[in-house]
């Protein structure tokens, strides 16, 4: 079979299938993946979060919003969670007294995952513990 | 018609994977194999097209001439990537084709009017095709490109400044990304042209009826899955890492929500689809003789491939050699007497 400007419709050939092949190269290698280890919170604080694990995983985000709206448009800063229990609705005096070391909780998720909350714009994180 | 049996059938699609998973609890099946052989189906046959296309034989110099050819007299202005002369900028006019869709943009829609009891036509500049295609194409793409993050790690930086740029209304957590809703009214419009304009409708078929259903079925799951299910991110990252790197994890993690399944089915589905489909003008555009060959047949002589070496040319000075007599004979007039 012959081709006719076989050189330059080859050349572009491998270049596509180089792109869209490229998660398997570029992974080449590499170790298998396996979720960063998340740095939880230490005691004295309570062993649970403000909600299930599984939820929390999925939805923070929502929460977070939900409060968000909650306390600058309504006034309103009391949490109850589904056990009952009450939670002040705060970003940092709720979720960042638990959870003091974002460099070691939100951000590994958050970088694996390439989201980039806003929020540190104007709300304080916690300075990380060092080792 | 076409419309409804395109539509019939996508459904029919999210149904598979909605009782495979749903009922049957097969996710590794939906979740590695059908991807990884459609994925595999996709580049075998994308490659064949295209050597296929390419050992097609271009009998003749046939760019589209949509503007003044080139001339040595100085005062005819030459447009250079309307009418390319050379090769380089015939490389202008494919770049701009195919990143600005420069011949969608002369799109014309034609009107018949009544003017003094008499029908007169009228054509007048179409954009709206252009810039919803356009829109439509450029949302895609991004939208592909922001996926790699959940096929790299580590994530480099650019994904994390695309995610701010798509996001940059910030608007709802999870920040509503601009692609979402760009890609959503394109296609919509898209497929309402087909539908609303009688003289498309008339010649659309299923072929095309059938992807702009499926893409806003893959992107409104999509949406579904990142506003309202709500799908386990890193879960997901986790299988498709491990789908990437050709160690798949077993089992799959049981957080995964459904809806990423049915996202998954369907984007395997396009796939798939893609090679044997109108979808494969991504490399046909590359390869159309009427927008990738300059148009210089006036100084370089564009030798049909197909063409028997064996036969010569034939002058018809060299006719006349071969039958100067009989043709005298006959009366016809001849360039030179015998
Ligand atoms: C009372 C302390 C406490 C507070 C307040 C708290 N958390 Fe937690 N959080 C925890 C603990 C403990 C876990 C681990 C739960 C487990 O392992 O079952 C956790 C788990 C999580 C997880 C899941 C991590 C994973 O491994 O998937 C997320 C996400 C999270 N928290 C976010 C938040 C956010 C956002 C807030 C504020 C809205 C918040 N937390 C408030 C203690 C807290
Ligand atoms: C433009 C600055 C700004 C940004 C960006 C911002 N916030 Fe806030 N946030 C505020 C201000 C101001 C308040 C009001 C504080 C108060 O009344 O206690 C507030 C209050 C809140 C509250 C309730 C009160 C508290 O103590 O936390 C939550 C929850 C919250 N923000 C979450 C978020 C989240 C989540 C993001 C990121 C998606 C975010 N905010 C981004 C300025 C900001
Ligand atoms: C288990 C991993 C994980 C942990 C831990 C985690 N996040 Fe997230 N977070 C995510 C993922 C994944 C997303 C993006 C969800 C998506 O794309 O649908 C996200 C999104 C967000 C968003 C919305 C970003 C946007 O604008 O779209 C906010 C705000 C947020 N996280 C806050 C936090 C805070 C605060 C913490 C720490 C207390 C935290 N997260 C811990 C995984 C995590
Ligand atoms: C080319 C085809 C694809 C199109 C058009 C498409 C479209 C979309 C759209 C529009 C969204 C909404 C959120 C966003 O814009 O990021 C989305 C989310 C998502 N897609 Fe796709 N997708 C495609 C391929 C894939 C593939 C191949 C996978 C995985 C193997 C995948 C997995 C996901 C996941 C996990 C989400 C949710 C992300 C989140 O919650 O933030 N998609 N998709």
């Amino acid at each position: 079979m012959k081709l006719y400007n076989g050189g330059i419709i080859l050349a572009g050939l491998v270049i596509f299938l180089g792109l869209v092949t490229m998660p398997v190269w570029a992974n080449l290698g590499k170790p298998a993946y396996v979720p960063q280890k998340l740095t939880m919170p230490a005691a004295p604080n309570d062993k649970a979060c403000i909600e299930d694990k599984e939820i929390m995983r999925n939805t923070h985000m929502q929460i977070l919003d939900s409060w968000r709206d909650a306390v600058v448009r309504d006034g309103k800063r009391v949490y109850i969670n589904r056990h009952g229990k009450q939670f002040a609705m705060s970003l940092q005096n709720t979720c960042m007294k638990c959870h003091n070391n974002k460099e070691e909780f939100c951000d590994k998720c958050h970088l694996e995952a390439a989201v980039t909350p806003y929020c540190w714009d104007c709300h304080i994180a916690p300075k990380g513990k060092k080792q | 018609m076409n419309a409804i049996y395109s539509l019939v059938f996508v459904f029919a699609l999210v149904l598979i994977p909605l009782f495979g998973v749903g009922a049957a609890q097969q996710t590794y099946f939906f979740g590695v194999c059908v991807p990884w052989t459609a994925f595999l189906i996709f580049l075998v046959f994308f490659t064949a097209k295209i050597i296929k296309w390419a050992s097609r034989p271009v009998p003749f110099s046939i760019p589209t001439t949509a503007g003044q050819q080139w001339s040595n007299l100085d005062f005819i202005v030459h447009d250079k990537y309307d009418n390319p002369a050379t090769t380089g900028q015939t490389w202008i006019r494919m770049i701009l084709e195919v990143f600005a869709f420069r011949s969608l943009f002369r799109n014309t829609s034609m009107r018949v009017a009544m003017k003094d009891g008499k029908p007169i036509v009228g054509y007048f500049s179409a954009k709206w095709l252009w810039l919803f295609a356009l829109m439509f194409h450029y949302a895609f793409f991004t939208i592909a490109v922001r996926h790699l993050r959940l096929f790299l790690n580590p994530v480099p930086k650019v994904f994390e400044i695309l995610e701010t740029l798509d996001g940059l209304l910030q608007i709802g957590i999870p920040r509503l990304y601009l692609t979402d809703m760009v890609i959503v009214a394109a296609v919509m419009f898209l497929l309402l042209r087909r539908v609303a304009v009688p003289t498309v409708r008339y010649i659309s078929q299923v072929a095309d009826y059938f992807p702009l259903l499926l893409i806003l079925a893959i992107a409104a799951s999509g949406i579904y899955m990142r506003y309202y299910a709500k799908v386990d991110v890193v879960a997901i990252k986790q299988l498709i890492l491990g789908m990437v790197t050709l160690h798949p994890v077993k089992p799959i993690p049981a957080t995964i929500d459904i809806s990423f399944f049915i996202h998954l089915f369907l984007v395997s589905t396009l796939i798939f689809y893609f090679p044997f489909s109108k979808l494969m003008h991504l490399g046909g555009v590359f390869l159309s003789p009427t927008r990738n060959m300059p148009n210089d047949s006036r100084f370089v002589r564009h030798v049909n491939p197909w063409n028997d070496p064996n036969i010569k040319p034939h002058s018809y000075a060299a006719y006349e050699d071969d039958f100067r007599t009989p043709m005298i004979a006959a009366g016809l007039p001849v360039d030179k007497e015998a």
